[in-house]
């Protein structure tokens, strides 16, 4: 099931978005568009899709073939769709000296998913990154714009168990 | 105790709030600066003060700012590199996360040096935690009129903005990060013209790491020849070190310039030792980019003498014995840990992280890590350890920007320094874990 979503910035976004382009020279919108793209991915489902990508194109006054290429390059936006809650692992060296990898394989394990793979509720993705910049307190995952560090296996379970009810509950409501 | 000069009230109530940061003295420097000095003036006190690049390069920051182009008539700009991607370092995270206001004051004190109307802070977007964080902080600096039109009456405007990457370590090569201010793919250019001349949109640019940034703060609070006080030779000051590792207290150290790699990582004000009551094996001291060292040559130079941190001690006898002091991320190893596996994992990262405009470095990144692949996972022949030195030596100097070399140091330092651990993995394919990644007791480093 699809759901259609129409494209177009909440008010707040727009808000946003306006107080963002004055950052810039006037003949400079463009330089708006990593940080405009993150709102828009926030807006929309987690992603960006071509009619995301387009919309912020028309909004900037640029062409969409400059929103794909930034878009594709920069690891952050993602191009396809993810679950509601994606989880970013760290996978580099100071991180895998405290267990980076054992983490991957037991959220592996416990969401029954391989990295990239999506959970079949549409809860999880699972990701793996490179350094975060927080390697003296590995193992660690950033969810959404928050980091969890010194991860243990408990640890990993009480923090997805909680996004998963939060999800849940503003889902219902 | 060494001498705080960056995170001195790191623990002080507040510390990130406008309130609590005047009330540890903060902003002192904007108001001599813009009061009782002429740009100039400021630009000198930084070169008295022998202040070298925080963020990995180590080039002199007065110099640096000696070269923008002041008579091109167009805007110049002052950039803030926060892309902090480096694996092993965490630092400017530290900083800008609890002392937000520190980064400030320096920024607006940089920036009338250089003359700049408008400036950036380039943040990676993995931080938009503490963009926010900034933002507030800087928000409260233009209620406070520190930022905005006539900052105190002096004459003197600014504004300040940050801007969010969106993951790509190629950002903080300062060309690189000065197209993705555009809004463009982040490929490094061609130098010349050095942003110094032509930057942000063909500007005169300046870009400067967060730590280098926030120590002009104490530099000119307390003068340039106060701060050259502390250090040994041309290495001076005090630099916040990222330690990770095997080591028992992880975290951001400020220290002075020129104490001990022993102390540093044996002393219990820093590094603590290494966990589990293992052997030291290995260290990288400068993050991922520079080359490894073991042991014996990390805590000794050439010469007998103990190493240093600082610039000259930690490169000392070149790559052959010594290392870089890079950007302060300093990832230690126990005698346990994999050194193929850690150097096939940097070989991931680099390979990854390419932006792709190079051959050797699109190419070679992405070889040198399916050939690691192979020896660490028991597939790889004897050859392979002369191809892979054969690879990282074509694509080293090759490169428009400076990622190549940073993906060729590690590999050729890891073969250098412990060919007999490939070589091992060659021999032994079935023999080198268990199941925990984890070394077998008959591959544990020889005691030096
Ligand atoms: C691949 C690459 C990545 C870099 N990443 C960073 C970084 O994350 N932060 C940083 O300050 N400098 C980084 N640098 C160095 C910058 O290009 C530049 O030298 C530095 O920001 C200058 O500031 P400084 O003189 O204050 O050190 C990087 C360089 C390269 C080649
Ligand atoms: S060396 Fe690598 S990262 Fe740098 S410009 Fe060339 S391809 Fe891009
Ligand atoms: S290595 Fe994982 S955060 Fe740096």
């Amino acid at each position: 099931m699809t759901e259609v979503q129409k494209i177009e910035f909440s008010p707040e976004a727009m808000l946003e978005v306006s107080r963002i382009v004055s950052h810039y020279p006037q003949d400079k919108m463009k330089s708006a568009l990593l940080p405009v793209l993150h709102i828009a991915q926030n807006e929309f489902g987690g992603w960006l899709s071509a009619e995301t990508m387009d919309y912020v194109a028309r909004l900037l006054h640029i062409h969409p073939i400059e929103v794909y290429e930034v878009a594709t390059f920069y690891s952050m936006y993602n191009t396809k769709p993810v679950g509601k809650i994606l989880i970013e692992v760290c996978q580099t060296g100071p991180c895998c000296l405290n267990g980076a990898e054992k983490i991957v394989s037991y959220i592996e394990k416990k969401l029954n998913i391989k990295v990239g793979e999506t959970t079949k509720d549409n809860m999880f993705t699972l990701k793996t990154v490179e350094c975060l910049g927080a390697c003296g307190y590995a193992p660690m995952f950033q969810i959404g714009e928050t980091f969890y560090e010194h991860l243990t296996e408990e640890k990993v379970d009480m923090i997805l168990e909680n996004l998963k009810q939060e999800k849940l509950k503003a889902i219902n409501n | 105790m060494g001498r705080k000069l960056l995170l001195e009230h790191l623990n002080k109530a507040n510390i990130n709030t406008m309130e609590g940061y005047l009330q540890n003295g903060g902003y002192r420097s904007v108001e001599k600066a813009l009061k009782k000095m002429t740009p100039d003036e400021v630009t000198e006190e930084v070169k008295k003060s022998g202040l070298r690049g925080r963020g990995g390069a180590g080039f002199a920051t007065g110099m640096k700012w000696s070269f923008l182009d002041r008579n091109s008539g167009k805007p110049r700009y002052l950039l803030c590199n926060a892309d902090e991607s480096e694996p092993g370092t965490f630092k400017d995270r530290l900083l800008m996360e609890k002392i937000p206001h520190l980064l400030i004051e320096g920024m607006i004190v940089s920036s009338y040096a250089l003359g700049c109307r408008t400036s950036y802070i380039y943040i990676r977007g993995e931080y938009m935690f503490i963009l926010r964080i900034l933002e507030k902080a800087i928000a409260e600096a233009y209620a406070k009129g520190y930022l905005g039109e006539n900052i105190l009456g002096s004459g003197y405007s600014l504004d300040l903005h940050v801007h969010p990457g969106a993951g790509a370590y190629i950002c903080g090569e300062e060309t690189a990060l000065i197209e993705s201010l555009e809004g463009k793919r982040g490929n490094p250019r061609i130098k010349p013209p050095f942003p110094a001349i032509a930057g942000l949109w063909g500007c005169p640019t300046i870009v400067n790491n967060v730590e280098s940034i926030a120590a002009v703060v104490p530099i000119i609070n307390d003068g340039g020849d106060e701060y050259a006080k502390i250090g040994i030779g041309k290495s001076t000051g005090t630099k916040l070190i990222s330690a990770s590792g095997n080591i028992n207290k992880p975290g951001v150290y400020e220290i002075e310039m020129g104490i001990s790699v022993e102390e540093f990582i044996y002393s219990d004000e820093y590094c603590g030792g290494i966990k589990n009551n293992l052997e030291l094996k290995a260290c990288v001291p400068g993050g991922s980019s520079v080359p490894i060292l073991p042991n014996h040559l990390l805590l000794k130079m050439s010469d007998g003498n103990p190493r240093l941190m600082t610039y000259e001690s930690l490169s000392e006898g070149g790559f052959a014995t010594g290392s870089m002091l890079g950007s302060g991320g300093f990832i230690v190893y126990d005698e346990k840990a994999c050194i193929v596996r850690n150097t096939w994992n940097f070989a991931r990262f680099y390979h990854h992280e390419s932006c792709g405009q190079c051959s050797p470095c699109r190419e070679g990144t992405g070889w040198m890590e399916r050939v690691l692949h192979n020896i660490e996972y028991g597939h790889g022949k004897m050859e392979d350890i002369d191809l892979l030195w054969d690879i990282q030596r074509k694509i080293e100097g090759n490169t428009i920007c400076p990622l190549g070399d940073a993906a060729a140091w590690p590999v050729a330092a890891a073969i250098r320094h412990f060919r007999h651990e490939f070589e091992y993995h060659v021999k032994y394919p079935n023999r080198v874990f268990d199941e925990d990644h984890v070394y077998q007791p008959e591959m544990k480093m020889q005691k030096v």
